[in-house]
């Protein structure tokens, strides 16, 4: 299919839908900036070990949003990168948020230590709350897997898979989907296999779609202009479909409308949670692959709307 | 005990609609998903335990065989019941359960059951599905009761122990103005205190066994107090054998029947967050 390219000028052009937050369910922190001990070609905020354009979140900047959190009657917390566990204060982070309620950190398994999952599975055992794992796996073999996320990942993740399990934890592994969509069922079984070898008999995965922004821009290109979302397309999926209707994420420059957008200039929406509930409008390539898969940021299973 | 059938509310604001006084009891069934079998037992067992009252949460249908047989037995026991996604579905002829599964396997499941119990649902069961409120408003001693299916502001909205913050629950009680929530949909049982009287209760299912290898189901006794509402989970027995044999008769999937034989889920399993799936088996 070939599509009109469109000056990017033209914007205004187009009638963008509109997203209001109903209620700040998620709070996600970009914990560790863009800082990451892997350079994966497909990362939609090029993160790497040089790229500090975002820094790392102290326990100290975190602290005020959780209390603005429980002020707002937060459901539960999100971290992510870059590799949150390159932040030192990451496991103090996440005890002091299990106090407020359940997390899900977001990491690509590669720098996992037994005392930090030792201090992190204690805590558990005294709350109601989770911690979920995700781990970033992009093949199911260390051939598919690392021409993505770069030579020896893949035996890395997976033996920080078989640490989680170890330590009573049941990772999510995240995939992004670099196969056809008629293909999932042949590649999942070939993720639980390689799964159960470090004993991840209860395998949980999570496959998502490639997001054109970012290091991927270089490796597949961008996003066409005709890739927006305009509002008649909300009449088939309800704004609760798009994480901007119930998350908002902070960043060492603020608070952002959504973890994707990061980057961008118009994602930051105050300093404050109070300030950051405000509506969003979808002028972002990105908000059509929302669209499209909706549930792509929550430990939620993603699907395409045209398998639906 | 003093009723009313005024209806329910759906939004912010607490409408009563039937009050208790201080000692008495209520039951609260959760999901009967066609189990007829263990409705009857749920409902022999609440009887010998002096309540004022029965409830069903909703989501009379689903899962098990013979939908229809749950609703004579519904109306003879005069259980008052709340509408479960299932229920507006089936009612309202929709074209899925709602039940707000995203995994392609739990949705291929999640369709076979919806087809069979849409086509085994009678006409008038199906109006009777229709007309449910989705939430009731109760007073019991000094505090606010609110029936529900999921949540309060969303009927498949699941809130399991390990993934929802009490500050999130907090908030919805001050958004709905009530001291204790009840719901069920998620499937498996659990309760918080929520401090001053407030508390949030899960009630379980009567459909199926809660992923933790024992076949019994569960229900929820509510107690007035002078300080709020106590709960008493019962555990329920019933003929398992007798409804997998019927479920295998109604050509139902294996994966449903060996729930049923093992009390561990097979389906619907892509929703459970990581403590409650540890609890299983897959």
């Amino acid at each position: 299919m070939k599509f009109q390219v469109l000056d990017k000028t033209n914007d205004d052009a187009f009638a963008f839908a509109s997203i209001a937050i109903k209620h700040l369910d998620t709070l996600w922190f970009q914990v560790s900036g863009t800082l990451c001990n892997l350079t994966c070609n497909h990362c939609f905020i090029s993160c790497s070990p040089k790229n500090d354009s975002f820094g790392f979140m102290s326990l100290a900047t975190i602290e005020p949003y959780l209390q603005q959190a429980a002020e707002l009657g937060v459901k539960e917390f999100y971290f992510t990168g870059g590799e949150p566990f390159l932040n030192k204060e990451m496991v103090a982070i996440l005890l002091r948020t299990l106090d407020f309620g359940p997390a899900t950190i977001l990491t690509n398994g590669t720098v996992l230590k037994d005392a930090w999952l030792e201090q992190l599975s204690a805590k558990l055992k005294t709350i109601a709350y989770g911690l979920e794992f995700r781990v970033s796996i992009d093949g199911y073999d260390s051939q598919t897997n690392d021409q993505i996320r770069g030579l020896g990942t893949f035996e890395r993740a997976l033996k920080g898979v078989g640490k989680l399990v170890e330590f009573g934890f049941l990772p999510i592994v995240t995939v992004t989907r670099f196969w056809e969509e008629e293909d999932d069922q042949t590649i999942i079984e070939k993720f639980k296999s390689a799964l159960a070898t470090v004993g991840c008999l209860q395998p949980r995965l999570k496959i998502m779609p490639t997001l054109k922004i970012g290091a991927q821009v270089q490796r597949g290109g961008g996003y066409m202009d005709q890739e927006r979302v305009e509002p008649w397309m909300l009449e088939s999926v309800g704004h609760e479909h798009f994480v901007c209707s119930n998350s908002r994420i902070v960043s060492e420059r603020g608070v952002h409308v959504c973890p994707i957008l990061l980057e961008s200039k118009d994602s930051v929406l105050g300093d404050r949670l109070s300030q950051s509930l405000v509506p969003f409008e979808l002028r972002h390539g990105a908000c059509y692959t929302c669209y499209q898969y909706g549930a792509i940021c929550s430990n939620s299973i993603s699907k395409s709307r045209e398998s639906q | 005990m003093k009723a009313n059938d005024s209806k329910n509310q759906e939004s912010s604001g607490f409408t009563l609609e039937s009050e208790f006084q201080v000692g008495d009891r209520i039951a609260c069934f959760g999901g009967l998903y066609s189990n007829y079998l263990a409705l009857q037992a749920a409902i022999d067992d609440a009887k010998s335990q002096q309540i004022s009252q029965m409830y069903c949460l909703g989501d009379l249908g689903a899962f098990g065989p013979y939908p229809d047989r749950v609703f004579p037995i519904l109306a003879e026991h005069k259980v008052l019941c709340v509408q479960g996604n299932y229920d507006d579905s089936i009612g309202n002829h929709l074209d899925d359960c709602q039940c707000g599964y995203t995994d392609p396997r739990d949705n291929h499941f999640a369709k076979i059951s919806y087809d069979y119990t849409l086509a085994n649902t009678s006409e008038v069961n199906r109006q009777f599905l229709k007309t449910l409120p989705k939430s009731r408003t109760l007073r019991m001693g000094n505090s606010n009761v609110l029936l529900c299916h999921g949540s309060p502001r969303q009927t498949n909205e699941f809130l399991w122990e390990s993934a929802t913050s009490s500050l999130f629950l907090n908030h919805l009680c001050d958004q709905y103005q009530c001291d204790v929530m009840v719901g069920t949909h998620s499937g498996i049982k659990w309760q918080r205190d929520l401090g001053d009287g407030r508390l949030f209760v899960n009630v379980g299912v009567l459909g199926r066994p809660e992923n933790d290898g024992q076949l019994n189901v569960w229900y929820a006794l509510l107690t007035a107090n002078a300080n709020g509402v106590s709960v008493e989970f019962r555990p329920v027995e019933y003929d398992h054998q007798r409804l997998a044999n019927e479920m295998q008769a109604e050509r139902l999937p294996q994966e449903f029947v060996e729930t049923v034989l093992t009390g561990y889920w097979t389906t619907c399993l892509e929703v459970l967050p990581g403590k409650e799936r540890l609890a299983g088996k897959h």
